[in-house]
């Protein structure tokens, strides 16, 4: 550990340099378990039950059943060890059995106890276990150093995914009351109030409200932030972290202008005030499904025609991927329109038809790069054609920054490293994991500054944006280089139609964003940090 | 004695390797994959899935953006198994097959081929720290057994012939349910025992990742979930408890 934090500052390290394995590196870091009233909540025992044994082995059986991914990733492994350098918490941390195939195998070893002939005549031949109370201790150590980020089942010759395993053994854990603190709270607060956060309705209508005044001070215009407004044609679902976190806030004002540009009424619900569903964190299709019903009630209480999410990574898999799935058919909105669409995708359109212009040189102070956030890029799509996840944003950063570029191209798109926050692992005692699992991130970030100058790193993720602005200072970058890609939206977007006004408008543009930022901007400081 | 010996584990290896995988196939054909999981970036429609498929299947894609030398070897391995096992459909039909003639002479060099391959991806599961770490005793044991397979092959053709001729009639006389005699060399009865052996532990081990991939839902599916709406048969019985669904208290 001494080693790792020791070389980090100094050289930059290659991101995808293969450690040392280091046996136990990361046996003992674990999350907080979960409040018995947070299993309860969820439909869970409060804790460990006597019967944990025959329960657990009894849902193993059972998710082979309903879920072909877990039941053929188990069984069709041929340990070719492709997969073993693709983890990012095993870049950062060379603890073995962070290394995808090992993760795996952790609960693949007592699938093959119980239900595979091999393992239940030639256990020894085969690496079979039975299953104690020890290796519980490991599941819950090491099934919660995944991010389910999805990087290995890019690289793997079947594309087994690490994530279906891991959220498996969480959905095994919790049947036999073991939970986890963050997920389960946050899934127990979000399914009795509509976010993660536990705002109330009354709560966000006065944040919204301070910033709809701050808007108004800063540009001259009346943009809004309508909550809770029926006969809107459009439903904002967005992460609760843009209501007060930065530079997420920023963000949201950004969406605010694009639609206020677009001319097109918006709401957002107090009812289904959250994006995430940290549901599918935890494997489970029931909680999952009970959070993405909140959204189809609101967008059927408020009429609307449109139903757009806002910048949040796994949000995003589960509105591309699952929420027809799991709350459709959405049959009642309007069918022109991709269901559900993206903030991105949304400003995309405008950008090509013209109908939103930008002033490039308000980001001028940016060098900016951007990071593919996992389950948008691994998980999700944009547009209508494949890639689009990775073209939309970038292009919508490129119509409003003069620079732009990317890091090494090993390192992004289908092959991007995880921020080491996803997956449920974004609580404090995580600390050291999510340092590790950041630098090769971190690393790549560090090349392009050194190549090309990048002093800032965008994203459309708010699980990214609060673990790097926690995680960056720790690599000689300030909290404030990650940025939401609407707040270089928000700082560029022309608000005013008339070309005689222009001048005038841009100096009471400059956003809140941008003032913060820009105090601190300064390119040198980033080159002698890194 | 050993001929009827022989072609008895023949006909038991056969039935539990082509039942075996029957029963696989229709197990995984049947367990539904609850959510559109595709690794995306994902092919937008079937043909572009079984375009995917090939290229895993034909050139391993996936495996070599992954890791060149584990490519190099495997697909030295696999593409020259092929070629073997196309050789030995010279000794089960009668007339030779046209093109079976023509692969003839490959399929020899194939078997240094996959004799090569077979050692370099064992040396690296001992040798290479993450792959040694990853390994059980059978992985180390089925390479030992294919290497069986390919050096007591080889060995019947540069060390010690056996009578093929009598080997072929053997083999045409199961195929018509008739038991002939088996020379009774040593080299053969373990090339023949070996390759039984593993006929029978291919359905109930990793081997079966010829049959998998063709049902890995990361590969598998089509990226239209905004489209068409995918639903698994469980699934659809939740749907009959959508309290939520249609509820009249107001946000």
């Amino acid at each position: 550990m001494v080693e790792a934090n020791s070389d980090s500052p100094d050289k930059i390290k290659d991101p995808l340099e293969i450690p040392k394995l280091i046996c136990g590196a990361m046996a003992d870091i674990r999350p907080y378990p979960a409040h018995p009233q947070h299993n309860t909540d969820l439909g869970f025992p409060p804790e460990l039950i006597d019967n944990w044994k025959e329960v657990a082995i009894a849902k193993i059986g059972e998710l082979a059943e309903k879920n072909r991914a877990f039941k053929l990733y188990l069984d069709i492994c041929v340990k070719c060890g492709a997969c073993t350098d693709k983890c990012h918490y095993f870049l950062g941390t060379g603890d073995p059995k962070n290394m995808p195939v090992a993760r795996q195998d952790l609960l693949r070893s007592v699938y093959r106890r119980y239900y595979t002939f091999a393992g239940k005549y030639f256990p020894w031949l085969v690496g079979a276990r039975d299953l104690t109370k020890e290796i519980l201790e490991e599941w819950y150590s090491y099934y919660h150093q995944c991010s389910q980020c999805r990087r290995c089942s890019v690289f793997c010759p079947y594309g087994i995914d690490t994530a279906e395993i891991s959220m498996a053994a969480r959905e095994i854990l919790d049947s036999i009351g073991m939970g986890q603190k963050y997920c389960n709270e946050i899934i127990a607060k979000a399914e009795k109030l509509g976010n993660n956060l536990g705002l109330s309705p009354k709560a966000l209508k006065a944040t919204l409200e301070d910033l709809e005044e701050e808007l108004e001070d800063d540009t001259g215009h009346k943009i809004r932030l309508p909550l809770d407004e029926k006969g809107a044609d459009i439903l904002l679902i967005t992460p609760s972290a843009d209501f007060f976190a930065e530079p997420h806030i920023d963000g949201l004002l950004g969406y605010a202008k694009v639609f206020y540009k677009a001319g097109i009424s918006w709401t957002m619900s107090s009812y289904a005030s959250e994006a995430a569903n940290f549901g599918m964190f935890i494997g489970s299709y029931e909680n999952m499904r009970a959070l993405a019903l909140r959204i189809r009630k609101a967008a059927i209480d408020l009429g609307v025609k449109r139903i757009i999410f806002g910048e949040c990574g796994h949000a995003w898999r589960v509105a591309y991927s699952f929420l027809n799935t799991l709350a459709g058919p959405f049959d009642f909105l309007d069918q022109n329109y991709p269901i559900p669409q993206h903030i991105v995708e949304f400003t995309y359109d405008l950008i090509q038809k013209g109908k939103i212009k930008f002033d490039k040189s308000k980001n001028d102070e940016y060098r900016v790069t951007f990071h593919d956030s996992c389950n948008v890029a691994r998980g999700s799509n944009m547009g209508t054609i494949p890639g689009g996840q990775f073209e939309y944003p970038r292009a919508v950063l490129k119509a409003c920054c003069n620079h732009y570029y990317d890091m090494d191209r090993d390192t992004i798109m289908e092959s991007t490293l995880c921020c080491g926050g996803g997956g449920g692992l974004l609580t404090d005692e995580l600390m050291d994991l999510r340092t590790k699992g950041a630098s090769p991130r971190m690393s790549a970030l560090q090349q392009a500054s050194e190549d090309y100058g990048v002093t800032h790193m965008a994203a459309i993720c708010a699980i990214c944006k609060t673990q790097f602005s926690k995680i960056m200072p720790k690599f000689g970058y300030g909290m404030d280089k990650i940025l939401s890609v609407h707040q270089l939206v928000s700082n560029a977007i022309i608000l005013d139609d008339e070309p005689s006004e222009k001048n005038n408008g841009q100096n009471k543009q400059t956003t809140k964003g941008t003032k913060q930022n820009g105090a601190k901007l300064a390119n040198k400081d980033d080159k002698e940090a890194s | 004695m050993v001929s009827l010996i022989f072609a008895i584990l023949f006909y038991l290896a056969t039935i539990l390797l082509l039942g075996g995988i029957a029963i696989k196939i229709w197990n995984y054909a049947k367990t539904p994959a609850p959510l559109k999981i595709p690794t995306m970036p994902a092919p937008r429609n079937g043909r572009g899935v079984f375009f995917r498929l090939l290229r895993e299947v034909i050139f391993f894609e996936s495996l070599f953006k992954s890791n060149k030398w584990i490519w190099l070897f495997s697909y030295m391995f696999h593409l020259a198994l092929l070629l073997v096992l196309l050789r030995h459909l010279r000794y089960f039909t009668q007339p030779v097959w046209w093109w079976v003639e023509i692969i003839q002479p490959f399929g020899i060099y194939a078997g240094f081929a996959m004799t090569m391959g077979l050692i370099a991806l064992l040396l690296r599961r001992i040798f290479i720290k993450r792959i040694k770490y990853i390994s059980n005793l059978s992985d180390y044991l089925m390479l030992l057994l294919l290497l069986l397979i390919a050096a007591s092959g080889l060995a019947m053709k540069f060390v010690s012939h056996t009578d093929i001729i009598a080997v072929k009639a053997y083999m045409l006389g199961l195929l018509s349910l008739q038991i002939k005699e088996l020379p009774l060399s040593p080299i053969l009865l373990t090339h023949l025992l070996s390759v039984i052996l593993l006929m029978i532990i291919f359905p109930i081990s990793k081997l079966l990742h010829g049959v998998g991939i063709f049902f890995s839902p990361t590969r598998n599916q089509i990226d239209n979930s905004r489209e068409k709406r995918h639903l698994a048969d469980w699934a659809k019985k939740l749907e009959n408890n959508n309290f939520e669904r249609e509820g009249g208290r107001n946000g």
